[in-house]
């Protein structure tokens, strides 16, 4: 096991941080701005998101860095920031994190696809090597490949993430077949666990997707294909609409009344994807006490 | 003779090479190219379709199927044309403005295509007038919307507002999908139809064209 990760595990399951994205539009991101170029623009306020997670008790947090390989960034025309972004990104994290907390910074995937030829694996390679690259330079503790929908670009991040040294956190997203157990290219947990760990990742798991209800057989079966440590890192529930506003189905409390039974099926981090908050993070923390 | 059932299987498969040469092996045999269209490639690709509802297909098995369904549609198009054969429909296909997702929308894309659709793909990041003046241009009979992020998903009813305000909104149907969206955000702002994934879609389309013609 890594060092750091042995160490931080040493006593027990460790809670990580909630969603980056809805807490930037609270403090004024657009739709269609980009998160990761607040950076730079606006590294104030994406340090305020990082520090309401170590507050709230956060013992590895994230980094507003989950858009910032050259691929996904070309998109909003900043493809040639990407190792600055990256950079800062987790150098803000870094600065919130003080000596409370731990950082992973967030390597997300590139939005292209290999097998329709869109985007290549040496082009994805050479993307992610510059990200990880320059997470590191910015005092990252550790890198998460994370929202992996693809098998085979994760595999290339995890290997491009290795190369910092760093520890590597591997985490794909289960929402297609009939249980909702498979990754949208068909890949099952047991693959994906089993493939993950021989790319060289420290740490595997599962974010985003559904609710957190569906994470219980996920983690018990990526628990069993590998000896690794298990990252569950689930949705608030899916968005609904109630009068015409977007919410989040669960609240805090029976987000984190699941945390009992994650890390009975083996989670080792946990915490939450899209739609959680500070609030999910203190109540996972007073359930995982309690 | 031409064994067609291997058309057939060869798109079921996602054999792109196969698919091709049995088209042209067919078409040089003089077999009709719309009976090769309606009777065993298009059916090919309902199931395929089929197997991706039920979640027996996944994305890349979809994605091969297409493949092969586009090379022998290239073949046998220009003969099509030829003939003044119309398309099953017109479709105006992207993702709405501020989300820059397009895997699900290439998804639906490829499908709709694969079924006889002409399909205008605007890509992604689509501005609500580039939408109106495509589905102007092209005559369309489907603007097809997607969006990705909770964020974006209004813009999909801002953009149907601008179809309304152009005066067209009665010329065209209004498709939607994406993660996020469901059939009760579809009806709420307004859209035609709504589908969680591009097998689904297809069946949307035919019966919104069914609906528009009616």
């Amino acid at each position: 096991m890594h060092p750091v990760i042995e160490q931080l595990l040493a006593s027990g399951p460790i809670i990580t941080d909630g969603a980056w994205g809805t807490q930037l539009q609270s403090l004024g991101l657009e739709p269609g701005e980009c998160p990761d170029a607040w950076n730079t623009l606006n590294p104030e306020r994406v340090e305020s998101v990082a520090r309401a997670y170590v507050d709230a008790g956060s013992r590895v947090i994230l980094s507003n860095t989950f858009r910032s390989n050259r691929i996904a960034l070309a998109g909003y025309g900043l493809a040639g920031s990407a190792a600055e972004l990256s950079r800062a990104g987790a150098a803000i994290s870094v600065r919130a994190a003080g000596q409370r907390a731990l950082v992973f910074a967030s390597i997300g995937p590139s939005g292209k696809m290999i097998l329709t030829g869109e985007t290549t694996e040496d082009e994805l390679g050479a993307a992610f090597e510059e990200q990880a690259a320059a997470l590191a330079a910015g005092g990252a503790h550790g890198l998460v490949v994370e929202t992996m929908s693809d098998l085979a670009e994760a595999l290339i991040a995890v290997r491009a993430a290795k190369t910092t040294g760093l520890p590597v956190v591997a985490s794909m997203v289960f929402d297609s077949g009939k249980n909702k157990d498979r990754t949208m290219m068909g890949q099952t947990p047991e693959q994906c666990a089993e493939a993950l760990a021989e790319a060289g990742a420290d740490a595997v798991g599962a974010n985003c997707g559904r609710g957190i209800a569906g994470y219980l057989p996920i983690c018990s079966r990526m628990a069993a294909a590998s000896p690794l440590p298990i990252w569950i890192k689930p949705n608030a529930g899916l968005p609904e609409i109630t009068g015409g506003t977007l919410s989040y189905r669960d609240t805090p409390e029976q987000f984190a009344s699941y945390a009992p039974a994650l890390i009975e099926a083996g989670a080792k981090f946990i915490g939450g994807c899209c739609g959680s908050t500070p609030d999910f993070i203190r109540a996972l923390i007073a359930k995982v006490a309690a | 003779m031409v064994d067609l059932s291997k058309l057939h299987e060869a798109v079921l498969n996602g054999d792109a090479k196969t698919a091709t040469a049995v088209t042209k092996e067919a078409l040089e045999a003089g077999a009709d190219p719309m009976v090769l269209v309606t009777q065993y490639m298009v059916p090919a690709m309902d199931e395929v379709g089929r197997r991706f509802e039920c979640e027996e297909y996944f994305v890349p098995e979809l994605l091969l199927a297409a493949r092969a369904m586009k090379g022998s549609l290239e073949l046998i198009r220009p003969l099509l044309a030829e003939r003044g054969a119309e398309p099953v429909g017109r479709v105006v296909i992207g993702t709405v403005k501020g989300d820059l997702h397009d895997i699900g929308k290439n998804l639906v894309s490829s499908m709709l295509e694969g079924a006889g659709f002409e399909v205008t793909d605007l890509g992604a990041d689509v501005p609500p007038e580039k939408f109106v003046a495509a589905a102007r241009e092209k005559n369309a009979d489907i603007v097809a919307l997607s969006a990705l992020l909770t964020v974006t998903m209004p813009m999909m009813r801002t953009t149907i507002a601008a179809i309304e305000a152009a005066g067209i909104r009665n010329n065209v149907k209004v498709m939607v999908g994406g993660a996020p969206v469901t059939e009760q955000y579809a009806r709420e702002i307004g859209a035609d139809g709504y589908s969680d994934n591009a097998g689904g879609a297809v069946q949307l389309a035919r019966s919104l064209i069914r609906k528009q013609a009616a």
